[in-house]
Protein backbone atom coordinates (compact mmCIF):
# COMPACT_ATOMS: atom_id res chain seq x y z
CA UNK A 1 0.00 0.00 0.00
CA UNK A 2 1.12 3.12 -0.88
CA UNK A 3 0.65 5.36 2.40
CA UNK A 4 2.32 2.42 4.13
CA UNK A 5 5.68 2.38 1.68
CA UNK A 6 8.46 4.62 3.39
CA UNK A 7 9.51 5.20 0.20
CA UNK A 8 6.10 6.37 -1.11
CA UNK A 9 4.62 8.32 2.10
CA UNK A 10 4.64 12.27 1.35
CA UNK A 11 6.79 14.11 3.67
CA UNK A 12 4.50 15.24 7.16
CA UNK A 13 4.86 18.89 6.09
CA UNK A 14 3.00 18.26 2.88
CA UNK A 15 0.12 16.19 4.49
CA UNK A 16 -0.25 19.54 6.66
CA UNK A 17 -0.42 21.75 3.31
CA UNK A 18 -3.04 18.96 2.47
CA UNK A 19 -4.85 19.75 5.26
CA UNK A 20 -4.83 23.48 5.55
CA UNK A 21 -5.82 23.78 1.78
CA UNK A 22 -8.65 21.15 2.43
CA UNK A 23 -10.25 22.95 5.53
CA UNK A 24 -9.33 26.07 3.90
CA UNK A 25 -10.90 25.82 0.55
CA UNK A 26 -14.21 25.23 1.74
CA UNK A 27 -14.23 26.91 4.34
CA UNK A 28 -13.71 29.59 1.84
CA UNK A 29 -16.18 28.16 -0.65
CA UNK A 30 -19.21 27.31 1.88
CA UNK A 31 -18.19 31.43 3.22
CA UNK A 32 -19.23 32.62 0.13
CA UNK A 33 -21.77 30.54 -0.36
CA UNK A 34 -23.76 32.30 2.76
CA UNK A 35 -22.18 35.38 2.27
CA UNK A 36 -23.87 35.83 -1.62
CA UNK A 37 -26.97 34.22 -0.17
CA UNK A 38 -27.55 37.03 2.36
CA UNK A 39 -26.42 39.57 -0.45
CA UNK A 40 -28.78 38.40 -3.40
CA UNK A 41 -31.85 37.19 -0.86
CA UNK A 42 -31.65 41.55 0.34
CA UNK A 43 -30.69 40.17 3.69
CA UNK A 44 -27.65 42.76 3.63
CA UNK A 45 -28.02 45.84 1.81
CA UNK A 46 -25.22 46.21 -0.67
CA UNK A 47 -22.75 49.27 -1.20
CA UNK A 48 -23.69 49.23 -4.85
CA UNK A 49 -27.04 48.62 -6.12
CA UNK A 50 -27.63 45.18 -8.10
CA UNK A 51 -29.46 46.96 -10.92
CA UNK A 52 -26.60 49.68 -10.89
CA UNK A 53 -23.88 46.82 -10.75
CA UNK A 54 -26.13 45.22 -13.95
CA UNK A 55 -25.85 48.45 -16.13
CA UNK A 56 -22.52 48.89 -15.35
CA UNK A 57 -20.72 45.58 -15.87
CA UNK A 58 -19.99 46.33 -19.38
CA UNK A 59 -17.84 48.76 -18.65
CA UNK A 60 -14.17 48.23 -18.27
CA UNK A 61 -12.90 48.20 -14.90
CA UNK A 62 -12.23 51.71 -14.37
CA UNK A 63 -15.38 52.93 -15.70
CA UNK A 64 -16.69 50.33 -13.37
CA UNK A 65 -15.24 51.70 -10.35
CA UNK A 66 -16.10 55.08 -10.52
CA UNK A 67 -19.58 54.70 -11.98
CA UNK A 68 -20.32 52.33 -8.76
CA UNK A 69 -18.09 54.22 -6.39
CA UNK A 70 -16.23 51.23 -5.84
CA UNK A 71 -13.31 50.61 -3.93
CA UNK A 72 -9.71 49.14 -4.75
CA UNK A 73 -6.94 47.58 -3.01
CA UNK A 74 -7.89 46.69 0.34
CA UNK A 75 -10.67 49.43 0.65
CA UNK A 76 -12.93 46.73 0.70
CA UNK A 77 -12.31 45.67 4.05
CA UNK A 78 -14.22 48.97 4.94
CA UNK A 79 -17.34 47.93 3.61
CA UNK A 80 -16.94 44.47 4.98
CA UNK A 81 -20.18 45.14 6.39
CA UNK A 82 -21.94 45.58 2.71
CA UNK A 83 -23.98 42.64 1.46
CA UNK A 84 -21.85 42.87 -1.86
CA UNK A 85 -18.72 43.28 -0.13
CA UNK A 86 -18.47 40.35 2.41
CA UNK A 87 -18.29 38.08 -0.28
CA UNK A 88 -14.61 39.22 -0.95
CA UNK A 89 -13.92 37.77 2.77
CA UNK A 90 -14.46 34.62 1.03
CA UNK A 91 -12.56 35.15 -1.86
CA UNK A 92 -9.63 36.51 0.21
CA UNK A 93 -9.32 33.46 2.36
CA UNK A 94 -9.38 31.44 -0.95
CA UNK A 95 -6.56 33.74 -2.27
CA UNK A 96 -4.64 33.92 0.96
CA UNK A 97 -4.50 30.37 1.53
CA UNK A 98 -1.27 29.63 -0.31
CA UNK A 99 0.83 31.52 1.48
CA UNK A 100 -0.08 30.26 4.59
CA UNK A 101 0.24 26.79 3.15
CA UNK A 102 4.04 27.83 2.15
CA UNK A 103 5.18 28.95 5.77
CA UNK A 104 3.97 25.50 6.79
CA UNK A 105 6.64 23.72 3.84
CA UNK A 106 8.89 26.42 5.31
CA UNK A 107 10.26 24.78 9.17
CA UNK A 108 10.71 21.23 7.25
CA UNK A 109 12.84 22.28 4.31
CA UNK A 110 15.03 24.33 6.80
CA UNK A 111 15.27 21.15 9.61
CA UNK A 112 16.09 19.18 5.99
CA UNK A 113 18.85 21.63 5.90
CA UNK A 114 17.28 21.71 2.48
CA UNK A 115 18.34 25.57 1.40
CA UNK A 116 17.25 25.66 -2.42
CA UNK A 117 13.88 24.63 -1.51
CA UNK A 118 13.81 26.98 1.51
CA UNK A 119 15.07 29.50 -0.36
CA UNK A 120 12.48 29.19 -2.95
CA UNK A 121 9.71 28.97 -0.50
CA UNK A 122 10.87 32.39 1.05
CA UNK A 123 10.72 33.71 -2.74
CA UNK A 124 7.46 32.23 -3.20
CA UNK A 125 5.70 34.22 0.36
CA UNK A 126 7.46 37.33 -1.26
CA UNK A 127 6.02 37.63 -4.54
CA UNK A 128 2.46 35.94 -3.02
CA UNK A 129 2.29 38.77 -1.14
CA UNK A 130 3.84 41.26 -3.15
CA UNK A 131 0.94 40.37 -5.28
CA UNK A 132 -1.25 40.67 -2.18
CA UNK A 133 -0.46 44.10 -1.40
CA UNK A 134 -1.95 45.31 -3.69
CA UNK A 135 1.21 47.81 -4.63
CA UNK A 136 1.61 46.39 -8.32
CA UNK A 137 -0.14 47.31 -11.23
CA UNK A 138 -1.60 49.94 -9.48
CA UNK A 139 -4.75 50.94 -7.98
CA UNK A 140 -8.36 51.62 -10.20
CA UNK A 141 -7.96 54.68 -10.75
CA UNK B 1 -7.79 11.86 7.28
CA UNK B 2 -10.71 12.17 5.11
CA UNK B 3 -13.84 14.23 5.54
CA UNK B 4 -16.64 12.52 3.51
CA UNK B 5 -19.75 15.44 3.29
CA UNK B 6 -22.28 11.71 2.45
CA UNK B 7 -24.17 11.67 -0.53
CA UNK B 8 -27.65 13.15 1.26
CA UNK B 9 -25.31 16.02 2.52
CA UNK B 10 -24.42 17.03 -0.87
CA UNK B 11 -27.33 16.59 -2.21
CA UNK B 12 -28.64 19.07 0.33
CA UNK B 13 -25.95 21.18 -0.48
CA UNK B 14 -26.89 21.18 -4.33
CA UNK B 15 -30.55 21.81 -3.62
CA UNK B 16 -29.52 24.59 -1.52
CA UNK B 17 -27.07 26.46 -4.40
CA UNK B 18 -29.84 26.06 -7.01
CA UNK B 19 -32.29 27.78 -4.67
CA UNK B 20 -30.24 30.70 -3.49
CA UNK B 21 -28.48 30.95 -6.75
CA UNK B 22 -32.09 30.87 -8.97
CA UNK B 23 -34.33 32.10 -7.03
CA UNK B 24 -34.24 35.40 -8.02
CA UNK B 25 -37.64 36.27 -6.94
CA UNK B 26 -36.65 36.06 -3.17
CA UNK B 27 -33.81 38.82 -4.08
CA UNK B 28 -33.56 42.05 -3.12
CA UNK B 29 -37.41 42.93 -2.69
CA UNK B 30 -36.87 45.51 -0.83
CA UNK B 31 -36.03 47.39 -4.21
CA UNK B 32 -39.66 47.89 -5.84
CA UNK B 33 -39.02 48.87 -9.33
CA UNK B 34 -36.37 47.22 -10.75
CA UNK B 35 -33.92 49.21 -13.53
CA UNK B 36 -33.45 46.63 -16.40
CA UNK B 37 -29.65 46.16 -17.02
CA UNK B 38 -28.07 47.48 -19.71
CA UNK B 39 -29.32 45.10 -22.72
CA UNK B 40 -32.95 45.02 -21.03
CA UNK B 41 -32.81 41.91 -18.89
CA UNK B 42 -33.37 42.34 -14.92
CA UNK B 43 -30.35 42.51 -13.12
CA UNK B 44 -30.52 38.49 -12.13
CA UNK B 45 -30.83 37.34 -15.43
CA UNK B 46 -27.34 36.98 -16.61
CA UNK B 47 -26.23 35.68 -13.02
CA UNK B 48 -28.36 33.20 -13.56
CA UNK B 49 -27.25 31.57 -16.92
CA UNK B 50 -23.93 32.56 -15.46
CA UNK B 51 -24.40 29.41 -12.80
CA UNK B 52 -26.15 27.17 -15.01
CA UNK B 53 -23.97 27.39 -17.67
CA UNK B 54 -20.85 27.02 -15.42
CA UNK B 55 -22.31 23.67 -14.10
CA UNK B 56 -22.30 22.43 -17.47
CA UNK B 57 -18.80 23.47 -18.50
CA UNK B 58 -17.96 21.80 -14.73
CA UNK B 59 -19.17 18.71 -16.22
CA UNK B 60 -17.69 19.20 -19.49
CA UNK B 61 -14.16 20.14 -18.22
CA UNK B 62 -14.19 17.08 -16.12
CA UNK B 63 -15.06 14.44 -18.70
CA UNK B 64 -12.63 16.51 -21.34
CA UNK B 65 -10.12 16.84 -18.90
CA UNK B 66 -9.17 20.37 -19.56
CA UNK B 67 -9.68 23.04 -16.69
CA UNK B 68 -12.69 24.95 -16.45
CA UNK B 69 -10.63 28.15 -16.54
CA UNK B 70 -9.62 27.45 -20.50
CA UNK B 71 -12.97 26.77 -21.24
CA UNK B 72 -14.76 29.60 -18.95
CA UNK B 73 -12.96 32.86 -20.07
CA UNK B 74 -12.99 32.60 -24.10
CA UNK B 75 -16.94 31.49 -23.84
CA UNK B 76 -18.01 33.54 -20.85
CA UNK B 77 -16.42 36.47 -22.61
CA UNK B 78 -17.34 35.94 -26.25
CA UNK B 79 -21.32 35.26 -25.06
CA UNK B 80 -22.15 37.22 -22.06
CA UNK B 81 -22.00 41.08 -21.78
CA UNK B 82 -19.42 41.52 -18.79
CA UNK B 83 -16.18 43.02 -19.78
CA UNK B 84 -13.32 41.18 -20.76
CA UNK B 85 -11.80 42.90 -17.41
CA UNK B 86 -14.07 40.98 -14.90
CA UNK B 87 -14.41 37.77 -16.95
CA UNK B 88 -10.29 37.14 -16.62
CA UNK B 89 -10.77 38.08 -13.04
CA UNK B 90 -13.34 35.97 -12.27
CA UNK B 91 -11.87 33.18 -14.81
CA UNK B 92 -8.80 33.34 -12.34
CA UNK B 93 -10.94 32.63 -8.69
CA UNK B 94 -13.15 29.57 -11.01
CA UNK B 95 -9.78 28.39 -11.85
CA UNK B 96 -8.07 28.99 -8.29
CA UNK B 97 -11.11 27.45 -6.36
CA UNK B 98 -10.74 23.92 -8.92
CA UNK B 99 -7.32 23.60 -8.02
CA UNK B 100 -8.10 24.27 -4.15
CA UNK B 101 -10.50 21.50 -3.74
CA UNK B 102 -8.79 19.33 -5.76
CA UNK B 103 -5.14 19.63 -4.61
CA UNK B 104 -5.15 18.08 -1.48
CA UNK B 105 -6.70 14.61 -2.59
CA UNK B 106 -3.60 14.61 -4.87
CA UNK B 107 -0.94 16.11 -2.22
CA UNK B 108 -2.02 13.36 0.21
CA UNK B 109 -2.02 10.24 -2.68
CA UNK B 110 1.81 12.13 -3.39
CA UNK B 111 0.66 11.91 -6.86
CA UNK B 112 1.46 15.93 -6.93
CA UNK B 113 5.01 16.49 -6.75
CA UNK B 114 6.09 19.30 -4.53
CA UNK B 115 10.02 19.16 -5.57
CA UNK B 116 8.78 19.33 -8.71
CA UNK B 117 6.16 22.09 -8.14
CA UNK B 118 7.90 24.30 -6.43
CA UNK B 119 10.47 25.85 -8.71
CA UNK B 120 7.65 26.04 -11.57
CA UNK B 121 5.46 27.86 -9.65
CA UNK B 122 7.54 29.97 -8.62
CA UNK B 123 8.75 30.97 -12.00
CA UNK B 124 5.54 30.79 -13.13
CA UNK B 125 3.64 33.00 -10.69
CA UNK B 126 5.98 35.69 -10.87
CA UNK B 127 5.20 36.04 -14.29
CA UNK B 128 1.65 35.81 -14.35
CA UNK B 129 1.83 38.69 -12.49
CA UNK B 130 3.58 40.50 -14.93
CA UNK B 131 1.15 39.30 -17.02
CA UNK B 132 -1.50 40.24 -15.03
CA UNK B 133 -0.40 43.63 -15.09
CA UNK B 134 0.55 43.58 -18.81
CA UNK B 135 -2.97 42.39 -19.94
CA UNK B 136 -5.13 45.17 -17.51
CA UNK B 137 -2.76 47.68 -19.21
CA UNK B 138 -3.83 46.34 -23.07
CA UNK B 139 -7.29 46.23 -22.04
CA UNK B 140 -7.22 50.03 -20.11
CA UNK B 141 -5.96 50.74 -23.79
CA UNK B 142 -7.91 49.15 -26.05
CA UNK B 143 -10.08 45.99 -24.94
CA UNK B 144 -10.21 44.63 -28.52
CA UNK B 145 -6.23 44.07 -28.25
CA UNK B 146 -6.99 41.70 -25.11
CA UNK B 147 -9.83 40.02 -27.38
CA UNK B 148 -7.92 39.84 -29.87
CA UNK B 149 -4.57 38.06 -28.45
CA UNK B 150 -7.17 35.91 -26.50
CA UNK B 151 -8.73 34.38 -29.46
CA UNK B 152 -5.20 33.63 -31.18
CA UNK B 153 -3.87 31.76 -27.89
CA UNK B 154 -7.20 29.90 -27.84
CA UNK B 155 -6.87 29.30 -31.17
CA UNK B 156 -3.55 27.78 -30.26
CA UNK B 157 -4.58 25.54 -27.15
CA UNK B 158 -7.06 24.18 -29.82
CA UNK B 159 -4.20 22.91 -31.80
CA UNK B 160 -2.19 21.82 -28.79
CA UNK B 161 -4.98 19.85 -27.60
CA UNK B 162 -5.95 17.93 -30.64
CA UNK B 163 -2.09 17.77 -31.81
CA UNK B 164 -0.24 16.71 -28.06
CA UNK B 165 0.16 13.12 -27.51
CA UNK B 166 1.31 12.71 -24.19
CA UNK B 167 3.54 10.02 -22.80
CA UNK B 168 2.22 7.74 -19.81
CA UNK B 169 5.94 7.03 -18.97
CA UNK B 170 9.06 8.95 -21.22
CA UNK B 171 12.21 7.54 -20.95
CA UNK B 172 14.23 9.80 -18.99
CA UNK B 173 17.70 8.21 -19.36
CA UNK B 174 20.07 11.01 -17.62
CA UNK B 175 19.12 13.93 -15.53
CA UNK B 176 20.19 17.24 -16.72
CA UNK B 177 22.20 19.42 -14.20
CA UNK B 178 20.01 21.60 -12.81
CA UNK B 179 17.38 18.83 -12.55
CA UNK B 180 19.91 16.79 -10.32
CA UNK B 181 21.11 20.24 -8.32
CA UNK B 182 17.25 20.57 -7.43
CA UNK B 183 17.51 16.67 -6.78
CA UNK B 184 13.70 16.80 -9.02
CA UNK B 185 12.45 13.27 -9.00
CA UNK B 186 10.52 10.36 -7.27
CA UNK B 187 8.59 7.95 -6.45
CA UNK B 188 5.20 7.00 -7.14
CA UNK B 189 2.44 4.16 -6.97
CA UNK B 190 0.90 3.49 -10.26
CA UNK B 191 -2.27 2.13 -9.14
CA UNK B 192 -3.38 0.99 -12.39
CA UNK B 193 -0.64 -1.70 -12.69
CA UNK B 194 0.45 -2.04 -8.75
CA UNK B 195 4.52 -1.14 -9.92
CA UNK B 196 6.41 2.11 -7.96
CA UNK B 197 7.96 3.88 -10.48
CA UNK B 198 10.31 5.68 -10.28
CA UNK B 199 11.11 9.25 -11.96
CA UNK B 200 13.24 12.03 -12.82
CA UNK B 201 13.27 15.14 -15.04
CA UNK B 202 15.59 16.20 -17.81
CA UNK B 203 15.63 20.04 -20.09
CA UNK B 204 14.60 21.25 -16.55
CA UNK B 205 16.59 24.50 -17.52
CA UNK B 206 13.85 24.82 -20.71
CA UNK B 207 11.27 23.81 -18.71
CA UNK B 208 11.73 27.08 -15.94
CA UNK B 209 11.99 29.60 -19.36
CA UNK B 210 8.68 28.04 -20.71
CA UNK B 211 6.97 28.67 -17.61
CA UNK B 212 8.21 31.87 -17.83
CA UNK B 213 5.74 32.36 -21.18
CA UNK B 214 3.29 29.95 -19.84
CA UNK B 215 2.46 32.05 -16.34
CA UNK B 216 2.85 35.40 -18.07
CA UNK B 217 -0.43 33.70 -20.75
CA UNK B 218 -2.39 32.44 -17.60
CA UNK B 219 -2.18 35.92 -15.49
CA UNK B 220 -2.78 38.12 -18.75
CA UNK B 221 -5.85 36.38 -19.97
CA UNK B 222 -7.03 34.72 -16.22
CA UNK B 223 -6.73 31.38 -17.63
CA UNK B 224 -6.13 28.35 -15.89
CA UNK B 225 -2.16 26.85 -17.21
CA UNK B 226 -3.29 23.21 -16.92
CA UNK B 227 -3.24 22.94 -20.99
CA UNK B 228 0.64 24.17 -20.98
CA UNK B 229 1.94 22.89 -17.79
CA UNK B 230 1.27 18.88 -18.67
CA UNK B 231 2.72 18.52 -22.07
CA UNK B 232 5.51 21.12 -20.38
CA UNK B 233 6.09 18.48 -17.61
CA UNK B 234 5.50 15.38 -19.56
CA UNK B 235 6.37 15.91 -23.01
CA UNK B 236 9.37 18.69 -22.45
CA UNK B 237 10.22 17.28 -18.86
CA UNK B 238 9.79 13.85 -19.51
CA UNK B 239 7.75 13.09 -15.91
CA UNK B 240 5.15 10.36 -16.28
CA UNK B 241 1.70 11.86 -17.03
CA UNK B 242 0.15 10.94 -13.72
CA UNK B 243 2.64 13.31 -12.35
CA UNK B 244 2.63 16.05 -14.77
CA UNK B 245 -1.30 15.78 -14.50
CA UNK B 246 -1.64 15.70 -10.95
CA UNK B 247 1.18 18.57 -10.37
CA UNK B 248 -0.04 20.70 -12.83
CA UNK B 249 -3.85 20.85 -11.34
CA UNK B 250 -1.75 21.88 -7.84
CA UNK B 251 0.57 24.13 -9.60
CA UNK B 252 -2.47 26.52 -10.69
CA UNK B 253 -3.49 27.04 -7.05
CA UNK B 254 0.29 28.61 -7.02
CA UNK B 255 0.04 30.23 -10.21
CA UNK B 256 -3.35 31.75 -10.01
CA UNK B 257 -3.44 33.12 -6.54
CA UNK B 258 -0.57 35.42 -7.60
CA UNK B 259 -2.30 37.03 -10.79
CA UNK B 260 -6.01 36.63 -9.19
CA UNK B 261 -4.58 39.05 -6.22
CA UNK B 262 -3.63 41.84 -8.78
CA UNK B 263 -7.20 41.43 -10.60
CA UNK B 264 -8.62 41.64 -6.92
CA UNK B 265 -6.80 44.07 -6.03
CA UNK B 266 -7.93 46.32 -8.97
CA UNK B 267 -11.56 45.86 -8.63
CA UNK B 268 -11.85 43.53 -11.13
CA UNK B 269 -14.06 40.68 -9.69
CA UNK B 270 -17.41 41.42 -9.21
CA UNK B 271 -19.05 39.27 -7.05
CA UNK B 272 -22.80 39.01 -8.17
CA UNK B 273 -21.09 37.32 -11.36
CA UNK B 274 -18.31 35.38 -9.34
CA UNK B 275 -19.63 33.90 -6.67
CA UNK B 276 -22.26 31.84 -9.59
CA UNK B 277 -19.46 30.90 -11.78
CA UNK B 278 -17.20 29.45 -8.69
CA UNK B 279 -19.58 27.78 -7.28
CA UNK B 280 -21.80 26.46 -10.60
CA UNK B 281 -18.02 24.88 -11.82
CA UNK B 282 -17.73 23.47 -8.83
CA UNK B 283 -20.81 21.37 -8.57
CA UNK B 284 -20.58 20.60 -12.09
CA UNK B 285 -17.37 19.20 -11.68
CA UNK B 286 -18.71 17.05 -8.64
CA UNK B 287 -21.17 15.82 -11.35
CA UNK B 288 -18.50 15.14 -14.33
CA UNK B 289 -16.42 13.15 -11.93
CA UNK B 290 -19.74 11.24 -10.91
CA UNK B 291 -20.79 10.32 -14.19
CA UNK B 292 -16.55 10.15 -16.38
CA UNK B 293 -16.86 6.60 -15.97
CA UNK B 294 -19.86 6.13 -17.73
CA UNK B 295 -18.81 9.00 -20.10
CA UNK B 296 -16.65 8.81 -23.50
CA UNK B 297 -14.08 11.07 -22.59
CA UNK B 298 -12.05 11.18 -25.94
CA UNK B 299 -15.49 12.25 -28.06
CA UNK B 300 -16.18 14.65 -25.40
CA UNK B 301 -12.47 15.84 -25.57
CA UNK B 302 -12.87 16.45 -29.75
CA UNK B 303 -15.89 18.38 -28.86
CA UNK B 304 -14.40 20.51 -26.44
CA UNK B 305 -11.73 21.16 -29.14
CA UNK B 306 -14.57 22.22 -31.51
CA UNK B 307 -16.31 24.49 -29.05
CA UNK B 308 -12.69 26.29 -27.97
CA UNK B 309 -11.41 26.88 -31.71
CA UNK B 310 -14.90 28.58 -32.24
CA UNK B 311 -14.83 30.43 -29.27
CA UNK B 312 -11.22 31.37 -30.15
CA UNK B 313 -12.87 32.86 -33.72
CA UNK B 314 -15.01 34.22 -31.73
CA UNK B 315 -12.51 36.32 -30.27
CA UNK B 316 -11.05 37.34 -32.48
CA UNK B 317 -13.92 38.19 -34.89
CA UNK B 318 -15.38 40.37 -31.88
CA UNK B 319 -11.88 41.93 -31.11
CA UNK B 320 -11.99 42.76 -35.00
CA UNK B 321 -15.21 44.08 -34.79
CA UNK B 322 -15.81 41.80 -37.86
CA UNK B 323 -19.27 40.51 -36.48
CA UNK B 324 -19.10 37.48 -38.85
CA UNK B 325 -20.13 35.09 -36.11
CA UNK B 326 -23.05 37.16 -34.63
Amino acid sequence: MPHTDPDLRPMPEQITYANILFYGAWTGIFLLFATYALYVLGVVAPHVDVHLVSQSWHLGVQDYLHVTDSPHGWGWVALLGQGDFMNFAGMTLLAVLTIICYLVLLPGYLRRKDTAYAVICILEVLVLSLAATGLLGGGGH
Amino acid sequence: MSFNLGPKLRLAGCGAATLVLAHPGLAVASQAAAAAAADGHPWWFWPVILFFFCFVLGIIAVLAGVGGGVLYVPLVSGFFPFHIDFVRGTGLMVALAGALAAGPGLLRRNMASLRLALPMALIASASSIGGAILGLYLSNLNPNIVQVCLGATILGIAVLLLLSKNTERPEVTKQDAVGAALGIGGLFFDEATGEKISWKTHRTLTGLILFIFIGILAGMFGLGAGWANVPALNLLMGVPLKISVATSKFLLSITDTSAAWIYLNKGCVIPLMAVPSIVGLMLGSFVGVKILSRAKPKLIRYMVIIVLAFAGLKAVDKGLGLGLLG
